[in-house]
C-alpha cells in the first residue's frame, strides 16, 4: 500500500464510539437491564485457605425474595489429573475459580451465590449461608511458599518428586551460557522483587444473564472476548455453545484482566434455577479481592560482556506468584526479557508458584515488564561498568533481522534498532537535568499475537459500507479499522460504520488481547473488502456489457480500463448498490482466518524523575516513548496506548502494590490506599512513533498495546539511580522505601 | 434493609431534639462525602438523618467586629474559598480545607464533618488547632465552647455528648504580623489521605517569633498540639538551630503506628521535615501580613 498517498489510513479521524462515551450513552454491562430481573451475590471466603466441609444454603434459601442458590455443586467439574486448556486458561483451574470447589484458596474467593429480589435481600441472604471451614495455615509471599516447610496448596502439585508450591517451569536456551560467561570481561548479577499490581480498569466486571425456559442463554458481559465468554461459560455450565448467545457490552477498560471470566457462569446457573434474568455487578473492593492482578516477582539476571560492550552471555530465573491457582505469565517474563537484544548464549527460566491469594490475569504483555524491569535495571549498571553510554550499549546489541531469539523466533525485519537511534537523537535525551533529577532509559520487547478473526463487510443500499469484527474495542480498533476500509473502498470515512457483533452475529473470533486485533482484524477486513471490489467490479462489467477484468476501481467509483477506457461514465459506489438486486443480488463479503505474522513489539524509553530526598517522593517530569508501530492506521490510538502503558508502568514501579494484612487478607482493597496514578501525577508523555512495516501484514500493522508497559519499570529505577546514586532493587519505590534507603546511605 | 428516615430542619433545636430523640440510631449529615461513603461500605447503618445544610447559622460565614471569624460548621470548602477576606487572614486554614477531595468533593464537605468523623489524618484539623480555633457545640443541655483539639477522643470517636452537634467555629482575631500554613504529606499529588500532616501558625515581629502554636495530624490516634516545637520557635528568629529543635520535638512527639499508609519510622521523620517546611511558609506570610 501506497504509504504517501493514503487518504484515511494514518488520519486522526474522530472515533465512531467517542460521542456516546463522552456524553455518557454508551452501554456497559451493568447498564443493560430485562424485564423480570433480578440480583445475584456472591459469598466469599473470609479465610485465606481453609477445607469446605459442608455448605448449609437452607436459611437463605428460606429467605423470603431469594430465587436461586449457587454453589460449587452446580458448576462443572474438571477433575485435575486432565488438563483441559482454553486459550491462556485451563479449565480445571477455572472451574475452581469462579467458585470454591475443595478448598477455599483465598480471602475473597466465592463458596456461594444468591439470586434474590433485590441487591439487600441477595445480600441478607449470603450472611445466612453456613459455611464449615476446617482453617488451614496459609502462604501469601513467593519466598515463603517456595520453603520447604511451606503449607501446600494443591496436594495433586508435584515438583521435582515433592508436594510443592510450584505449579510449572519454563526454559529458554540458546547456546551455552557457561561458555559465554567465561568469555566475558564483565560480568553483573542482581536480584530484584517487584509486587502484585492490579489492571485497575475503570469498569467493574458485570453480567446480564437470561436463562430461558427453552434452555437459550443470552449473556450482555464486560468482556475481552465474546467467543471467550461463550466457551468457559459453556464449558462450566454444560450448555452448548449454539445455545450461548455472548453479547459483548461497550467495555470500560480491561488490560487484560477481562481475558477470562469470573461472574458468568454463576449467574446462568442462577438464572436457570430461578427462571429470571439475573445482573452480577462487583464492587471494586470484590474486584480488588478476587480478580486478576498480576504476579509479584523474584527475579534474578547475571550479563555477561566483553570490553567493547559486545554482550556474550546472558541468565535469568525468574518467579512468578500465581496466586491460588496455576497459571502465572512466566513465558512473559522469561520470554521477552532477553529478546530485544542479539545475545550468543541465554538461558532463561520461569517458575509458576502458587499461593493463597487471588488467581492471576493478564496483565498487558502479562509477564514482560518483570523480565525487563531485571534486565534493563542490569543493563544499566553494566553500561556504567563499562563506561559506556546506556543506549550505544543497547544499540550495539540490538536484535536484528536474522537474529535468533532464545525464546525460538529468527526475527524477520524489525524497527528496534530504529527505536534506540530515535531515542539518541531525540532532544530529550541531550537536555539539562535541574537539581535532584535524573535520567533513565530502557527498552522491551512483546510477542503480539495473530489469531482467529471474522469480517463481514456489506454494501447497504443506498451505497454505504457497515464492517462487522468480533473484538470488542477498547484502544480505538473501531476508527482504524474504518479507516483501512475508507481507503480501500476510496470513499469518505464517514461512510462505513464499524461495530462488534456478538457470537451469533459474526464468526469466531479470538479475543482482544495479545496486541492483537487491529493485526488481525486488518487482515481479514482487508480481504473482505477485496472481495467486494471485486463483485463492484462484476457489477459494472456486467452493466457496460464488457470483461470484469477490464474494470478498474478507483477513488470509490467503477471506471472502464484498458481499450475501454474512457467508453462509459463512471459507476459509484452508490449508483451500484443502488443497481445490485438487478445485477446479482445484495453485495458483501465476509472472510474467516487464522491470521499469522504478528511479529514482535519493540520499545525504547527515556525518563526524567526529579526526587524529594527528605520526603522519599519519586515524580517523573519527562517521559518520552518510542514505538515501532509497523504502520500506525490512527496515529492518535497508537498514541495512546503508549501513553497509557507508560502511565501504568508509572503506577507500578513508583506506588501501586498489594498490601496485606496479618490474616492474609487484602489491606488496601480500594482506589484509595491502593495507589494508582492520578493524572496530576504525570507529566505530558511525549511518544515517538516509528514506523517499519510489518512484512506480513497488508498495512505493515504491527501490535502496540502492550510493549508500552514494558520499559518504564527499569526506565525509571535506572532514573532514580542517576538522580540518587543509589539503585532499589525492587518496587514500588514508594516514599518510605526510598527514604529509609537513602537513610540506610547516610547512616 | 431497614427504612431510614431523612430530616432536614430549619433550625438548631429542631436538630438537637431530633438527635437526642434518635438515641444513638441518628447520623448528622453535613456534606455526607464521610457519612455516604461509610453508610455504602456498610459500616454505619443509621436509622435517622438529620441534614443540618439547612440550618442558617451553620452554613454562614461572619468576620467578628475584632477581626474574628466565625464558621458554620457545614460551610464546604468552596463557600469558604470564595469568601473575600478569610483566605487572606487564615491562608493556612483555607489550604487544608481546601486540600479534601477534589472540586466535586469541596462542593459537598466541611469543616465540621472534617473534625466530626475523627479521623486521624483528618486536614482541616491541624491547620484549625495551629490557628487556636475554638468551637461552639449545643446539645440537650444548652451550648458550650472548646478548643478544637478537644473534640477528637480518637480514631472515629468524639468527645462530643450524646445529642451534641458541632454549631461553628470561632478563629479569634490576627496581631499584625501573622501567618499560617498546613502542608500535609501523601504519596500522589491529589486525591489521597495524609501520611503526616503539619499546621503551623505564627506570629513575628522584626524578625522574632513572638507566638507560634505547631499542630500534627495522622501522627497519632488524634491531632497534637505541640507545645514544645512552639516553645522552641518563640523567641527565635527561625535560625535552623531553632527549626531542627522544633524539628525534634514535633518528632519526639509523634505516637504513630506502621500500617499500609506508611511506617513509623517515615512518619516520624516526615513530621519533621513537613515542620520545618510549614514554618518557612508561614514566615513568609507573615511577613507580607
Ligand atoms: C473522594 C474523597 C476524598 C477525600 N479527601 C479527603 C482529604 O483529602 N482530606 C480529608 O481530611 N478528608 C478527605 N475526605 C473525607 C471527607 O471529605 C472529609 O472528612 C470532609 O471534611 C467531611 O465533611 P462532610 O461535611 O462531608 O461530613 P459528613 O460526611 O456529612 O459527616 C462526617 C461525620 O461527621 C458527623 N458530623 C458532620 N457534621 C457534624 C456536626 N456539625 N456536628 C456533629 N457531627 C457532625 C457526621 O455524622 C459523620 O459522622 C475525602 C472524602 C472523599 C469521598
Amino acid at each position: 500500500m501506497n504509504v504517501v498517498s493514503n487518504k484515511w489510513i494514518g488520519q486522526r479521524t474522530i472515533r465512531p464510539d467517542g460521542a456516546d462515551k463522552v456524553t455518557g450513552r454508551a452501554a456497559y454491562a451493568a447498564d443493560a437491564t430485562m424485564p423480570g430481573m433480578i440480583w445475584g451475590k456472591i459469598l466469599r471466603s473470609p479465610h485465606p485457605h481453609a477445607r469446605i466441609r459442608s455448605i448449609d444454603t437452607s436459611k437463605a434459601e428460606a429467605l423470603p425474595g431469594v430465587k436461586a442458590v449457587v454453589t460449587a455443586k452446580d458448576i462443572v467439574d474438571f477433575p485435575v489429573d486432565t488438563p483441559v486448556p482454553l486459550g491462556i486458561q485451563d479449565m480445571r483451574w477455572m472451574c475452581r475459580n469462579v467458585m470454591a470447589r475443595e478448598k477455599a484458596l483465598f480471602h475473597g474467593h466465592p463458596v456461594a451465590a444468591v439470586a434474590a429480589t433485590t441487591e439487600e435481600i441477595a445480600a441478607e441472604a449470603c450472611r445466612l449461608i453456613e459455611v464449615d471451614y476446617e482453617v488451614l495455615p496459609w502462604v501469601i509471599e513467593i519466598e515463603d511458599a517456595i520453603r520447604p516447610d511451606a503449607p501446600i496448596l494443591h496436594d495433586f502439585l508435584r515438583f521435582e518428586g515433592r508436594p510443592s508450591n510450584i505449579a510449572g517451569k519454563l526454559e529458554h536456551r540458546l547456546g551455552d551460557v557457561e561458555a559465554g560467561f567465561a568469555e566475558a570481561d564483565v560480568v553483573i548479577e542482581r536480584s530484584f522483587a517487584t509486587r502484585p499490581v492490579h489492571q485497575g480498569y475503570i469498569e467493574p466486571h458485570a453480567c446480564l444473564v437470561s436463562v430461558a425456559p427453552d434452555g437459550k442463554t443470552t449473556i450482555w458481559s464486560s468482556s475481552q472476548g465474546q467467543f471467550m465468554v461463550r466457551a468457559m461459560t459453556s464449558l462450566l455450565t454444560g450448555i452448548p455453545q449454539s445455545d450461548i448467545r455472548a453479547i459483548p457490552a461497550e467495555i470500560g477498560g480491561g488490560f487484560g484482566g477481562k481475558t477470562i471470566i469470573y461472574l458468568e457462569p454463576v449467574a446462568v446457573m442462577l438464572s436457570k434455577k430461578s427462571g429470571r434474568p439475573v445482573k452480577m455487578v462487583m464492587t471494586r473492593e470484590e474486584v480488588m479481592r478476587a480478580t486478576g492482578p498480576t504476579s509479584a516477582s523474584r527475579s534474578t539476571v547475571k550479563i555477561g560482556a566483553r570490553r567493547d560492550g559486545r554482550i556474550v552471555a546472558a541468565q535469568g530465573t525468574f518467579y512468578l506468584q500465581a496466586g491460588a491457582l496455576p497459571g502465572s505469565p512466566i513465558r512473559g517474563a522469561a520470554g521477552c526479557a532477553f529478546a530485544p537484544y542479539d545475545i550468543p548464549n541465554v538461558h532463561s527460566v520461569g517458575y509458576d508458584v502458587v499461593s493463597n491469594r487471588s488467581k492471576v490475569a493478564a496483565y498487558r504483555a502479562p509477564g514482560a515488564p518483570i523480565g525487563a524491569y531485571a534486565v534493563e535495571c542490569v543493563l544499566d549498571e553494566l553500561a556504567e561498568a563499562l563506561g559506556m553510554d546506556p543506549l550505544e550499549l543497547r544499540l550495539k546489541n540490538a536484535a536484528r533481522q536474522g537474529t535468533k531469539a532464545a525464546h525460538g523466533p529468527v526475527y524477520p525485519r524489525i524497527g528496534f534498532a530504529e527505536t534506540i537511534e530515535a531515542a539518541l537523537a531525540h532532544p530529550h535525551y541531550k537536555a539539562p537535568l535541574g537539581k535532584r533529577q535524573g535520567r533513565g532509559v530502557a527498552c522491551g520487547f512483546w510477542f503480539n499475537a495473530g489469531g482467529e478473526s471474522s469480517a463481514q463487510v456489506n454494501v447497504t443500499e443506498d451505497g454505504n459500507v457497515v464492517v462487522t469484527t468480533g473484538h470488542p474495542d477498547i484502544g480505538g480498533s473501531r476508527a482504524s479499522i474504518a479507516n483501512i476500509t475508507a481507503e480501500l473502498l476510496g470513499i469518505d470515512y464517514r461512510r462505513v460504520s464499524v461495530l462488534i457483533g456478538d457470537t451469533a452475529t459474526i464468526g469466531y473470533s479470538n479475543l482482544t488481547g495479545g496486541s492483537r486485533v487491529l493485526f488481525a482484524s486488518a487482515t481479514v477486513v482487508t480481504q473482505s473488502v477485496e472481495k467486494v471490489i471485486t463483485q463492484l467490479r462484476e457489477r459494472a462489467a456486467k452493466i457496460w456489457g464488457i470483461d470484469p477484468d477490464a474494470v478498474k476501481w478507483e477513488d470509490g467509483q467503477a471506471l472502464p480500463a484498458g481499450d475501454n477506457a474512457g467508453r462509459f461514465p463512471p459507476l459509484t459506489l452508490k449508483q451500484l448498490a443502488a443497481k445490485a438486486s438487478e445485477t446479482g443480488g445484495p453485495i458483501g463479503a465476509g472472510v474467516q482466518l487464522n491470521t499469522t505474522g504478528a511479529e514482535g513489539g519493540f520499545a525504547t524509553h527515556i525518563c526524567d524523575v526529579e526526587v524529594d530526598p527528605e520526603l522519599g517522593i519519586v515524580r517523573v517530569v519527562r517521559y518520552t516513548a518510542f514505538q515501532d508501530a509497523g504502520r500506525a492506521i490512527h496515529p492518535g490510538y497508537v498514541e495512546g496506548q503508549m501513553q497509557g502503558g507508560v502511565a501504568q508502568g508509572i503506577g507500578w514501579a513508583l506506588s501501586e502494590e498489594y498490601v496485606y494484612d496479618r490474616q492474609g487478607r487484602v489491606d488496601n482493597a480500594s482506589f484509595l490506599d491502593y495507589r494508582m496514578p492520578v493524572c496530576s501525577d504525570l507529566p505530558m508523555i511525549d511518544t515517538v512513533i516509528i514506523e517499519v512495516p510489518n512484512p506480513k501484514h497488508p498495512q505493515g500493522v504491527r501490535g502496540v498495546g502492550e510493549v508500552p508497559i514494558v520499559p518504564p519499570l527499569a526506565a525509571i529505577s535506572n532514573a532514580v539511580y542517576n538522580a540518587l546514586g543509589r539503585r532499589f532493587y525492587s518496587l514500588p519505590m514508594s516514599p518510605p522505601k526510598v527514604l529509609a534507603t537513602l537513610e540506610g546511605a547516610a547512616a | 434493609m431497614a427504612d431510614i428516615q431523612y430530616l432536614a430542619p430549619r433550625t438548631l433545636d429542631e436538630a438537637v431534639g431530633a438527635y437526642a430523640a434518635a438515641a444513638g440510631a441518628a447520623r448528622i449529615l453535613a456534606g455526607g462525602t464521610d457519612l455516604l461513603v461509610q453508610m455504602r461500605s456498610g459500616a454505619v447503618r443509621p436509622g435517622v438523618i438529620i441534614d443540618i445544610k439547612k440550618i442558617a447559622e451553620l452554613t454562614r460565614i461572619e468576620e467578628t467586629p475584632d477581626g474574628g471569624f466565625r464558621i458554620g460548621a457545614a460551610v464546604t470548602g468552596a463557600a469558604l474559598a470564595e469568601h473575600p477576606r478569610f483566605g487572606k487572614v487564615w491562608p493556612g486554614v483555607l489550604e487544608a480545607v481546601n486540600l479534601i477531595g477534589s472540586k466535586q468533593v469541596q462542593g459537598r464537605a466541611s469543616p465540621g464533618g472534617n473534625l466530626c468523623n475523627a479521623s486521624p489524618a483528618a486536614d482541616s484539623v491541624p491547620a484549625l488547632v495551629a490557628a487556636g480555633a475554638t468551637v461552639t457545640v449545643q446539645g440537650p443541655n444548652g451550648r458550650r465552647e472548646m478548643p478544637v483539639e478537644a473534640v477528637p477522643a480518637g480514631p472515629g470517636r468524639t468527645s462530643l455528648a450524646p445529642g451534641e452537634i458541632v454549631v461553628r467555629f470561632t478563629l479569634p482575631p490576627r496581631p499584625a504580623g501573622s501567618g499560617d500554613a498546613y502542608l500535609r504529606m501523601i504519596p500522589r499529588t491529589e486525591m489521597d489521605i495524609a501520611v503526616v500532616g503539619c499546621g503551623v501558625n505564627l506570629t513575628l515581629r522584626d524578625g522574632a517569633v513572638t507566638a507560634a502554636r505547631v499542630s500534627l495530624g495522622a501522627v497519632a490516634p488524634t491531632v497534637l498540639l505541640v507545645e514544645d516545637a512552639a516553645k522552641a520557635l518563640i523567641g527565635s528568629r527561625l535560625e535552623e538551630a531553632a527549626l531542627e529543635a522544633a524539628a525534634a520535638a514535633c518528632r519526639a512527639a509523634c505516637r504513630p503506628i506502621n500500617d499500609k499508609r506508611g511506617t513509623i519510622a517515615y512518619r516520624t521523620r516526615v513530621a519533621g521535615v513537613l515542620l520545618k517546611r510549614a514554618a518557612a511558609i508561614a514566615a513568609e506570610r507573615a511577613g507580607r501580613a
